[in-house]
């Protein structure tokens, strides 16, 4: 039976072959893998290119990899290789550097690691049926809201402070803030993985308003998505963070890369898409307004003590909320 | 065809023209070899899952395997299996009877079609699925985030089994006793309650037993058309992966090992029933 | 004879549960893929990142099939045609993967080639990276379509029997000759039936490999994989199209089988 034979051995010669192929231009390239948080997709799409066409980024090749802040922070803790990452708030960034995968002085730098910047909206049907203008619209009984869960997307912590702040914001007490998150969670018709699965679930029918960063919002609005969106009185700003990893086979690159992302050409892609900038000249406060009840992460005694008081799996806030619930909390 | 209905048939047993002293042992090397492949890629993995469910002890897995998300995500898929598997002894009977029993132009197509679940991948299966069944529906039936679209996702999957299954009996069963039956006067009806639907529910159980185990597991056709709500839509294979990307492996393992239980357990039988069948065929 | 209008009835019970559930949505893709042209069509399967899936889905096959192949047909051999012991447990074994939920053949992988894993740690110091790279997925790919080769030769080794192998022998062949000229063409229905099946389910593979793969696009994607990415950017057309590829090769798939059936028939 030779005639088996040749066949196989020209599959396994191309068996061989395809992962040589795949490894990029022979030995010129330098492969950048771009581990990121669920929504940014479409920003990197541009800015990459751009990146590729500089001086320092001759030559280079992306992977990209999208996913749940959480989930994606833990994934590169498991191995997933990484140059450069880029996830939806600075905590995420502190686990890998407790891990040792990202250098402690990633945010020493003039925009303190960060990339860009959002704030927490309301997105909304076209037209507002249900008229939700306010945190207060979102507990009402009846309304549908989706947040997707705290524990594996970053997006969904940023909402949860921007609901709490904005109760404190109002002149409640911390107790009250706390019954209105509970109260918000049982409003709260689906919990996905990410920010960018949310607005999924939102885009196929789901839902009344679903919280979400501001630049998902623009988003899509940008896709022809039929929806508005709606800036709350009070709400949170919103930083996310960027950092080259240690173990990169390309470091200078990632840096160069994540210096790149600084540059006005890079911002401007950005606020295309809808993000606030980091970087003061491209500020403009007519496109983003800033609402008079704006917060920032600070109010709480920053990230780390926000984390354990919020978001500690075991025994927080927001735990015992879902487990109250019955959704697990990791 | 019928690629999983014999799992009887891998089990070593009398085969016809067999002797005695009939091999010779291949090299050792090639067992050696043999054996390293299947442990590296099959029973090592299996054996971690198990050992690590019980890292924590029997406590740790009870707890994790009694977590209400996870019992929710496990009653679900259960329930929505069972249901799979009562439509498709139905539906499957009454397409092997017709691909059987009837003749019309292009039957020979339609048989092929049956496998088409088998070949097709599951995301792809749940993407077509949510096409015509989902919120851009040209029919305008949306049955996307509801248990219905679970079931309609499994229903395609399992499509094959029972029908399979069946196929092979009904095309040797022999007619006579059907004629027998109808010149006494009866039915059709009664006929084939009678006398036909015995013969076949062996085959019938062994297809609905394998359309179970398929069902249970099954992941890639529910993820986009099921919404993964926990609680309502959330099927355990899902609930896995969730907790996998969560970094809950403790729990990710128990409610695997329990899956993998059951799914055995279900083979087995299958097992049993099969190599019972062709004892009684001879 | 049964009466027409029961039998009509069935028939379009049946067919009209097929196309209710297979038919019409597996059409509804190839029209919506192909509804705005051809070239839109082509346009959407042939980015960078579809082309790529699309090598990494062959690659998969590539190594995968012949594998299993080899390691199908020596099983059969090992479990029918000798009497070594523990042919009951392996057979059994080969069994398994049917049983195994994809997802949680992925978890399994990463618990024993995975950084912390029984043996990742191991390969991990010595450079090697399973999981989150190709050889987890490849690893995971030859899991899930493992068993179809052997099932298939068995029984027609059982079949056949040994009188034709015994005579070569007393003729004077060499086990390996016996094997290459009696046993391999006798069997070779069976070894093609379980490549176009074990073909089918390693194109066709998902869940595992979404658990081990870490979803780099442009590097640990496969077709598959690339379909739920494209839902997920919002991208039908992009999931359209990439689903119709491998619903055409699904298509190749059973008509190979069907005309393998004829052949044998005939």
């Amino acid at each position: 039976m030779t005639r088996f034979r040749f066949p196989l051995l020209l599959l396994v010669t191309l068996a061989a072959l395809v992962p040589a192929a795949c490894g990029g231009p022979a030995g010129g390239g330098k492969r950048l893998t771009l581990v990121a948080y669920s929504t940014p997709k479409e920003a990197y799409a541009e800015i990459i290119p751009g990146f590729q066409r500089t001086q320092a980024g001759k030559g280079s090749t992306f992977s990209q990899s999208y996913g749940a802040s959480g989930d994606q922070a833990r994934a590169v803790q498991a191995g997933l290789p990484a140059d450069v990452v880029a996830l939806s708030l600075a905590p995420d960034v502190s686990k890998l550097v407790d891990k040792g995968l990202v250098a402690p002085t990633w945010d020493r730098d003039a925009h303190r690691g960060m990339v860009a910047r959002s704030v927490v909206v309301f997105l909304v049907r076209k037209g507002n049926p249900k008229n939700i203008r306010t945190w207060d619209d979102l507990v009402k009984p009846g309304v549908e809201v989706l947040e997707p869960n705290p524990f594996t997307s970053g997006g969904a912590k940023w909402n949860v402070m921007a609901a709490y702040g904005a109760q404190l914001e109002q002149g409640r007490t911390e107790a009250q803030a706390t019954d209105y998150l509970k109260r918000l969670f049982e409003n709260i018709a689906v919990q996905d993985k990410s920010a960018r699965e949310a607005l999924q679930t939102f885009s196929s029918g789901k839902g009344d308003v679903l919280i979400a960063y501001e630049n998902e919002a623009i988003t899509s609005q940008q896709k022809g998505e039929e929806v508005e969106y709606v800036v709350p009185d009070q709400t949170i700003l919103i930083e996310n963070p960027v950092a080259v990893a240690k173990k990169s086979k390309n470091p200078v690159q990632a840096k160069a890369f994540v210096d790149y992302l600084r540059t006005p050409a890079a911002q401007r892609v950005f606020v295309e898409k809808g993000y606030r900038p980091v970087v003061e000249s491209l500020q403009d406060p007519r496109r983003f307004p800033d609402p008079p009840g704006l917060f920032t992460i600070q109010r709480f005694g920053g990230w780390p003590a926000v984390s354990r008081k919020f978001f500690d799996p075991k025994d927080s806030i927001v735990a015992n909320i879902e487990r109250g619930l019955g959704v697990s909390t990791g | 065809m019928s690629p999983p209905a014999d799992a009887a048939a891998v089990l070593p047993g009398p085969g016809r023209g067999r002797r005695r002293g009939a091999g010779r042992a291949p090299p050792v090397a090639a067992g050696a070899l043999g054996v390293a492949y299947l442990s590296l890629i099959v029973l090592l993995p299996l054996a971690a899952v198990v050992a690590r469910s019980m890292e924590g002890g029997l406590g740790a897995f009870w707890e994790a395997v009694s977590g209400s998300q996870a019992v929710a995500a496990m009653e679900l898929t259960v329930l929505i299996s069972l249901a799979v598997v009562v439509v498709n002894a139905v539906a499957g009977t009454l397409l092997a009877w017709v691909l059987v029993r009837d003749e019309f132009r292009g039957k020979h197509v339609v048989n092929a079609l049956i496998d088409l679940p088998f070949a097709l991948p599951t995301i792809v299966a749940g993407l077509t699925l949510l096409a015509l069944y989902g919120p851009r529906s040209p029919a305008g039936i949306n049955i996307a985030f509801t248990q219905m679209g679970v079931l309609l996702a499994l229903l395609f999957v399992t499509l094959p089994f029972v029908v399979r299954s069946v196929q092979p009996v009904l095309l040797e069963l022999d007619t006579e006793m059907e004629e027998a039956a109808a010149s006494l006067g009866a039915g059709r009806l009664t006929t084939f309650r009678r006398v036909i639907l015995p013969n076949l529910l062996p085959a019938i159980g062994s297809g609905c037993a394998l359309a179970f185990a398929r069902a249970l597991g099954e992941f890639g056709s529910v993820v986009l058309i099921s919404g993964n709500i926990p609680f309502k839509t959330e099927v355990a294979a899902v609930f896995v992966f969730g907790q996998i990307e969560s970094d809950n492996i403790g729990t990710a393992a128990a409610v695997s090992v329990v899956l993998l239980g059951v799914s055995l357990v279900l083979l087995l039988a299958i097992g049993a029933l099969g190599s019972r069948r062709s004892r009684d065929a001879g | 004879m049964p009466a027409r209008p029961s039998r009509v009835g069935l028939r379009v019970a049946a067919l009209g549960y097929l196309a209710a559930l297979l038919v019409v949505p597996v059409g509804l893709v190839f029209y919506r893929t192909f509804e705005h042209g051809i070239a839109t069509a082509w346009e959407a399967v042939t980015t960078p990142e579809a082309m790529h899936a699309f090598w990494m889905t062959v690659f998969m096959v590539a190594v995968a099939v012949p594998a299993n192949t080899v390691f199908g047909v020596a099983c059969a051999l090992y479990l029918v045609r000798t009497r070594l012991p523990g042919r009951a447990i392996t057979g059994a074994a080969v069994n398994l993967p049917f049983a195994v939920s994809p997802v949680v053949v992925g978890l399994a992988l990463i618990l024993v080639y995975g950084q912390e894993g029984w043996l990742g740690s191991w390969l991990t110091e010595h450079g090697v990276q399973v999981i989150f790279s190709w050889p987890g997925m490849v690893i995971a790919t030859i899991f899930v379509s493992l068993p179809f080769v052997v099932r298939e030769v068995v029984p027609v080794l059982r079949e056949i029997g040994i009188e034709q192998e015994e005579a070569s022998r007393t003729l004077g062949a060499s086990p390996w000759q016996t094997f290459w000229r009696v046993t391999l063409p006798s069997i070779r229905w069976g070894v093609a039936y379980g490549v176009i099946l074990t073909t089918a389910r390693a194109l066709g593979e998902f869940g595992a490999v979404s658990v081990v793969s870490g979803k780099l696009a442009g590097q640990t994607q496969t077709l598959t994989l690339h379909v739920e990415e494209r839902f997920q950017a919002f991208d039908l057309p992009g999931a359209y199209a990439a689903s119709v590829v491998l619903a055409a090769l699904a298509l190749l798939v059973i008509l190979s089988l069907t005309l393998l059936q004829r052949t044998r028939e005939t």
